[in-house]
């Protein structure tokens, strides 16, 4: 099972290049999971315990308001990760997560991540670095969504 | 170099600001015959397009360039002589001067996987390169076009889209900014689309189209992917006047925008578009 996680770690992009005894490593915290088209994967508020690589299918990001319909902020889809509430304090999720059509993913137990991290620093080094490009891919494309490019000039 | 004399063949609203437009020329009243037949153009180019009584604006071709009995503009209203050329209904006249300009390198791409990237009104003046490739599928590898909108219903050619999105032989990856409730498709900026893109990226060449800021970071993908910045074609749009490269209105450093674009590689202008107030 090990070895079938590490296989698909060693063709994912954010954790292409990785030393196979670290992938080896990373590979133990992690099982193959799959959702229905229309399932919740996580909900606002929930304790954020794990995070997923996306194998198959679009995973939609969604905030529900008080009153009206859900906002759609993001939709993901293969190759990408989902989910890094689990590598900070207070360690819940700050939005929804559903399937937009049957999923199949990767997911990963933080916790146990986050003790590997903390025995292996160099590990926590590499793991920090990977995600934070994961994170400023992300933070960039929201802000260029927000910054609304195609409203009318003028 | 005079506007010859075209009229509205047909008008179809594309969304709530943008409309396309069916030209062909008129019959000359005083020779009674037609016109002298509008210039083939090359994907890419684009016309100036004069509204009797109000001005003239460069307005890409969005048909296909094959089609020579009639010449399609899709225009956007955000200006007072686009807003008149919106107006126009089938029979109304307008001025027409070109084709002018640099097209897309759709020749060089022969051989080639293209990745084709556009941002709302953007996909205008790619269509025409699309129709191209389309026609020509057999002399490309993969195929990919990747269009960005603000919102589902600024979407420009959804019934054409569908159709593309149906062919076996092209990859078509759509996304908004914006979602509504019953949109079923991928939210997120556009750029988020290159990474899924196939392609051979040393390979390969991309042509993108849209605001200036989505294309550098479209272009900011692409190089990330591996690509080249000399295979990255961007269309740029500036103050165009004479459409000759005479009067200097759309100098962009050492170039004309209307004569040595508005097809640049992204490596000739890459410093520039970083440049403020150029």
């Amino acid at each position: 099972m090990i070895k079938d996680v590490s296989a698909l770690l060693a063709a994912h992009p954010v954790f292409a290049g990785m030393a196979s005894d670290r992938l080896d490593f990373v590979a133990g915290c992690g099982w193959n999971v799959q959702f229905l088209a229309g399932e919740a994967i996580f909900r606002f508020g929930e304790h954020a315990d794990r995070f997923f690589m996306l194998r198959s299918g679009t995973v939609s990001i969604e905030i529900r308001p008080p009153t009206g319909p859900t906002h759609r902020i993001e939709t993901l889809g293969a190759g990408e990760v989902l989910g890094w509430s689990w590598l900070y304090p207070p360690y819940t999720w700050q939005f929804d997560a559903r399937a937009m059509t049957d999923v199949r993913a990767t997911a990963f137990d933080g916790t146990c991540l986050r003790d590997k991290c903390e025995q292996d620093p160099s590990l926590g080094y590499e793991l920090m670095k990977r995600f934070a490009r994961v994170v400023t891919a992300r933070l960039q494309a929201t802000r260029l969504q927000l910054l609304d490019v195609y409203g009318t000039p003028g | 170099m005079l506007p010859r004399p075209y009229r509205v063949l047909a008008r179809r609203v594309d969304t709530r600001d943008t409309v396309t437009l069916e030209l062909a020329p008129v019959r000359d009243r005083q020779a009674h015959r037609l016109a002298a037949p509008h210039g083939r153009s090359r994907p890419g180019q684009f016309n100036m397009l004069y509204a009797f009584g109000v001005g003239e604006v460069p307005i890409s071709v969005s048909g296909d360039a094959a089609d020579r009995g009639r010449l399609v503009h899709t225009i956007r209203s955000v200006g007072a002589v686009s807003e008149a050329l919106c107006r126009l209904r089938p029979g109304d006249e307008l001025g027409v001067r070109g084709p002018f300009g640099t097209a897309w390198p759709v020749a060089e791409a022969e051989g080639q996987d293209v990745v084709i990237v556009a941002g709302g009104i953007g996909l205008a003046p790619l269509r025409p390169a699309l129709y191209h490739l389309l026609a020509q599928r057999e002399r490309y590898g993969h195929v990919s076009l990747l269009y960005g909108a603000r919102r589902p219903e600024e979407m420009l050619y959804v019934d054409e889209l569908k159709r593309w999105r149906s062919r076996l032989d092209l990859d078509v990856l759509v996304t908004v900014d914006k979602a509504t409730e019953n949109w079923r498709g991928a939210v997120g900026f556009v750029t988020t689309l290159v990474r899924r893109a196939e392609m051979a990226a040393g390979s390969a060449v991309a042509m993108v189209c849209g605001p200036e800021l989505m294309m550098r970071y479209a272009a900011a993908e692409l190089l990330g992917r591996g690509m080249a910045a000399e295979r990255v074609h961007v269309s740029l749009e500036r103050n165009m006047k004479c459409g000759l490269g005479l009067c200097g209105h759309c100098q962009l450093g050492p170039s004309f925008v209307c004569r040595d674009g508005p097809v640049f590689s992204f490596a000739s202008v890459r410093d520039l578009l970083q440049t403020p107030e150029v």
